[in-house]
């Protein structure tokens, strides 16, 4: 693969701080590349490396190939939109857009025809001649898409570009950013803490956290296969167990005891021998819940308990279900008439059934990542 | 619970505390006598007597000229002390930021006193050059301190775009920061050229005996009891003329996008 | 680094201005109060206690004893007239709001020197003022208007009374008033909740009115000289006739650098003060 940006052993200190700890990625040319973690976790500072507004303390910037390390941000062919927009509030639209074209000395005629094609592209034609202070949330966020577009970027940095809007406005533009994404063809690094974005529009993902990747993959990869705690509880929410292999059941199915919860059967996602401690995360998804003891295959898992919350989505219900020493969550989702059914409610005995394949076994384990996961208090 | 009554009360007489002494001069300005106390009836006489006297319109002249040079080399130090008040947080700043703010502090007759006696140890004439001088430096603080207040308010990312886009650091300056705080300065300049047009007792320290400023010359008019009533004429006028101000530059310190 | 040599080259015009032009002359202050003086005016050749020494004049302690009454007593009552007139403002719609603040600061572009000026003519022995309140009685036949330390306060207060009002209709602005509303819920009558809430909520504007009424107030010379009188004189005065009259610049020097201490001790005692809250907000 040749990448079109790759950082390369990025390391950034602060004081005796750490935000980007050794990190190295490869974007491909043309993808939408997301980094993805909380605040602080050295996501934007990358960011800023990339658009040449820090320099990193070790390591490098490649754009095609090209170190760009030390060169300052107006000699990037690289365009950032930013979170705030930082639209210039005493410029027009339409002078905002030709900003950039004008600086590097383009003729009238081609700023002209340049900038109303990016007015068409954003679809803010007949906003032209306004100032930013007199547009809407998301039409500002537009502008700021086209007046880095306008210098045809070889990759567009997009810092939380929807952060500052609320929920159905950023689906929105989510789809408008997809479609802007599929007709200009360059490459988009896109930051953000917010995980349902990033899976939304992302070909990939690198998920942060404190400085360092957990783990860089396809949305699906990164949802169904995390590799570590912090990854899956981050991603979606989950449900983590400990326990110690104790016998194969076969070259790819091995059982496994979790103490005071009972004997289950995983897949070996990775090789395991007996005697191993394994850390499992199964998504609250894969459960099912019945009242009834379920029909459980060969490689099912059954196991009963009581339902001690409930919270209702509308589409959907968690439930917080006591097996033993665990809690575990459910989410059932409803695509019949739910008033026709009784589901179950707070202290009914309820089986829960998973198939050994959709549990994943975690790489790496810290207790600490139980903290991001969604659980109603004791 | 309606809010009580009281501080409002105390804000208008305070009000009217205000443009007492004001209105008092403006009346006084069309009083034929010659003594304020007695109304003689209507008279323009102490403007016309004011057209007479041409050391009244060349102290004006130095004036404006001293507060012009004064207000515009202020905001040209004052803004860049603000811009790197603003920007670095170094052991230098600090030492800047106390020397930015003494003059603020520092009572007129001090700072008057004090660069007359440094302009006496320098063997430097007194004239009007040392008059601008001393303007400037009082002047810098304020053009600063409004500066400053702006930059509070500055969103730098807008730098930052102004650079992503190809702008050199230079450009970013002269096309987003300097715009973006042009109403700050201008407000400040503004503010510096009232301040120097104001002034009396650094000017009357540091002006030696030459060439007279409106202050300067009024003060002396007053403790020598000559033609009392024209200066209630000439400061009519001038209160027209600072309304007529105060109008533009409530236009011109409007902030941008709003 | 480069980085320093930018900010260097940067810092440089306004910090050299300054530092030849405020501290530079500050300090040749107190080096010239150690000079002596020469009989025909001007400075002479070596070093002389003289000027410091006549600092001890019992003369010079009344004076100062004056000055910081004249001070104390203006700084007061601005502040007192201040806060409620900033609460006032603040409560007033935005509209209003930026009209009466303008109100508040036109008077104050009128010259000063012609603002004081009118007072000389409103306080006048035979102006109205005073005849009327002679009539009244309230006023004895050989008593004045002019010419006394109630004067040389009413016409202090004139002038720095919107030096108080600013900083504290800044601090008054940014005051949640349902904590005005919370207290008389709690059951706190209008006066009791100004103030144990509202003086509280202000208190850092009330700190920048005292500052910036009184430290300006220990220099006055204009209106003691204008409208107040032999018994009203302050450091400033002296000061200015030191210079202007017996051409004694020595004198003059250690009088100023006096009060120079005098002034700048509250100062420095305010930025110490002041220092930690003034902390980079950015890293």
């Amino acid at each position: 693969m040749n990448p079109i940006l790759r950082f390369e052993n990025i390391t950034r200190r602060f004081g005796t701080f750490t935000a980007v700890d050794d990190v190295t990625i490869d974007i491909a040319k043309g993808e939408t590349f997301s980094l993805l973690g909380p605040s602080g976790c050295g996501k934007t500072t990358l960011l800023r490396i990339a658009a040449g507004f820090d320099r990193p303390d070790a390591g490098r910037v490649l754009l095609d190939g090209n170190d760009i390390t030390d060169l300052p941000p107006d000699r990037r062919p690289v365009n950032t939109v930013f979170q705030n927009y930082a639209l210039f509030p005493h410029l027009n639209v339409r002078d905002n857009i030709a900003f950039g074209p004008k600086i590097a000395g383009q003729d009238a005629a081609t700023v002209r025809r340049e900038v109303d094609r990016m007015l068409e592209l954003v679809d803010l034609t007949a906003h032209a001649e306004k100032r930013p202070a007199m547009l809407s949330g998301g039409q500002k966020q537009r502008v700021a898409i086209a007046r880095a577009l306008v210098n045809k970027p070889q990759v567009l940095l997009l810092d939380e570009p929807l952060a500052a809007l609320d929920l159905k406005l950023r689906q929105r533009l989510l789809v408008d950013l997809d479609a802007i994404h599929d007709e200009v063809g360059i490459t988009f690094i896109y930051v953000t803490h917010d995980q349902s974005e990033a899976m939304s529009i992302s070909d990939r993902i690198a998920v942060m956290n404190k400085g360092v990747i957990e783990q860089t993959g396809t949305p699906v990869q990164i949802y169904e296969t995390p590799r570590t705690s912090f990854v899956a509880a981050f991603i979606g929410d989950t449900n983590f167990l400990d326990g110690r292999i104790i016998g194969a059941v076969d070259d790819r199915f091995s059982r496994c005891a979790v103490e005071d919860f009972g004997t289950i059967i995983i897949d070996n996602d990775k090789p395991v021998r007996i005697g191993d401690r394994i850390d499992l995360s199964l998504r609250p998804e894969k459960l099912m819940v019945s009242r009834q003891r379920p029909d459980a295959g060969p490689m099912d898992n059954a196991v009963q308990g009581i339902v001690e919350d409930v919270i209702y989505f509308g589409s959907s219900t968690r439930y917080w279900v006591r097996c033993g020493a665990w809690k575990l969550c459910a989410e059932v989702q409803h695509r019949t008439f739910l008033l026709d059914e009784t589901p179950p409610v707070w202290g009914d005995s309820v089986w829960l059934r998973w198939h050994a394949n959709d549990g994943y076994l975690l790489e790496q384990y810290d207790a600490l990542d139980e903290d991001l996961l969604t659980l109603p208090e004791d | 619970m309606r809010p009580s009554r009281i501080p409002t009360s105390i804000l208008w007489l305070t009000l009217v505390f205000f443009y007492l002494p004001i209105g008092f001069l403006v009346m006084n300005s069309f009083n034929s006598s010659r003594f304020a106390a007695k109304w003689g009836g209507f008279s323009l006489r102490w403007y016309e007597r004011l057209t007479e006297r041409a050391d009244i319109l060349a102290a004006l002249g130095n004036s404006v000229r001293v507060a012009v040079v004064a207000s515009l080399a202020a905001m040209v130090l004052g803004t860049t002390a603000a811009l790197v008040l603003h920007r670095y947080r170094s052991r230098l700043q600090s030492v800047h930021r106390v020397l930015v703010a003494v003059p603020l502090v520092l009572p007129d007759i001090l700072m008057g006193m004090s660069l007359l006696l440094l302009f006496v140890s320098l063997g430097v004439a007194l004239n009007l050059v040392t008059v601008t001088v001393a303007h400037v430096t009082f002047c810098i603080s304020y053009v600063a301190l409004v500066v400053q207040a702006r930059l509070q308010d500055f969103d730098f990312t807008m730098v930052e775009a102004a650079r992503d886009l190809g702008a050199s650091r230079f450009q970013a300056f002269r096309k987003v920061t300097l715009p973006l705080l042009a109403p700050g300065i201008l407000a400040g300049g503004l503010l510096a050229f009232t301040l120097s047009i104001d002034d009396y007792v650094v000017t009357y320290f540091v002006k030696g005996p030459g060439a007279d400023t409106l202050p300067t010359l009024v003060y002396s008019m007053i403790k020598k009891s000559r033609d009392l009533p024209v200066i209630n004429a000439l400061s009519t006028l001038m209160l027209i003329l600072t309304f007529a101000v105060v109008a533009l530059s409530q236009r011109l310190v409007r902030p941008v996008g709003s | 680094m480069k980085n320093s040599r930018r900010e260097w080259l940067l810092t440089s015009p306004s910090l050299l201005w300054l530092a030849g032009l405020v501290l530079a002359p500050l300090l040749i202050v107190f080096a010239i109060a150690f000079r002596p003086a020469l009989p025909a005016g001007g400075i002479g050749e070596g070093w002389s206690l003289d000027a410091v020494r006549a600092l001890v004049d019992p003369v010079y302690l009344g004076l100062l004893a004056n000055t910081v009454a004249v001070s104390a007593v203006t700084t007061v009552l601005c502040i007192l007239v201040a806060l409620p007139v900033a609460l006032a403002m603040a409560r007033l719609a935005p509209k209003w709001r930026s009209r009466v603040l303008l109100l508040v600061i036109v008077p104050f572009w009128t010259n000063f020197v012609i603002r004081v000026f009118a007072w000389q003519q409103i306080l006048h022995a035979q102006g109205a003022l005073a005849e009327a309140l002679r009539w009244t009685g309230v006023l004895g036949e050989n008593d004045r208007l002019l010419g006394n330390f109630a004067a040389v306060v009413l016409v202090s207060v004139y002038t720095y009374l919107p030096f108080a009002i600013l900083p504290l209709f800044a601090a008054a602005e940014k005051f949640d008033f349902h904590l005005l509303d919370a207290a008389r819920d709690l059951g706190a009558r209008p006066f009791r909740a100004f103030v144990s809430v509202f003086i509280p909520g202000v208190r850092q504007g009330m700190v920048t009115a005292l500052l910036v009424v009184f430290i300006p107030m220990l220099g006055s010379y204009v209106v003691p000289d204008m409208v107040g009188g032999t018994g009203t004189q302050m450091l400033g005065n002296k000061i200015a006739q030191r210079n202007f009259n017996d051409r004694n610049l020595p004198e003059a020097a250690a009088l100023s650098g006096a009060l120079t201490l005098l002034v700048l001790v509250p100062f420095f005692l305010r930025r110490r003060d002041a220092e930690p809250s003034a902390n980079p907000e950015k890293a």
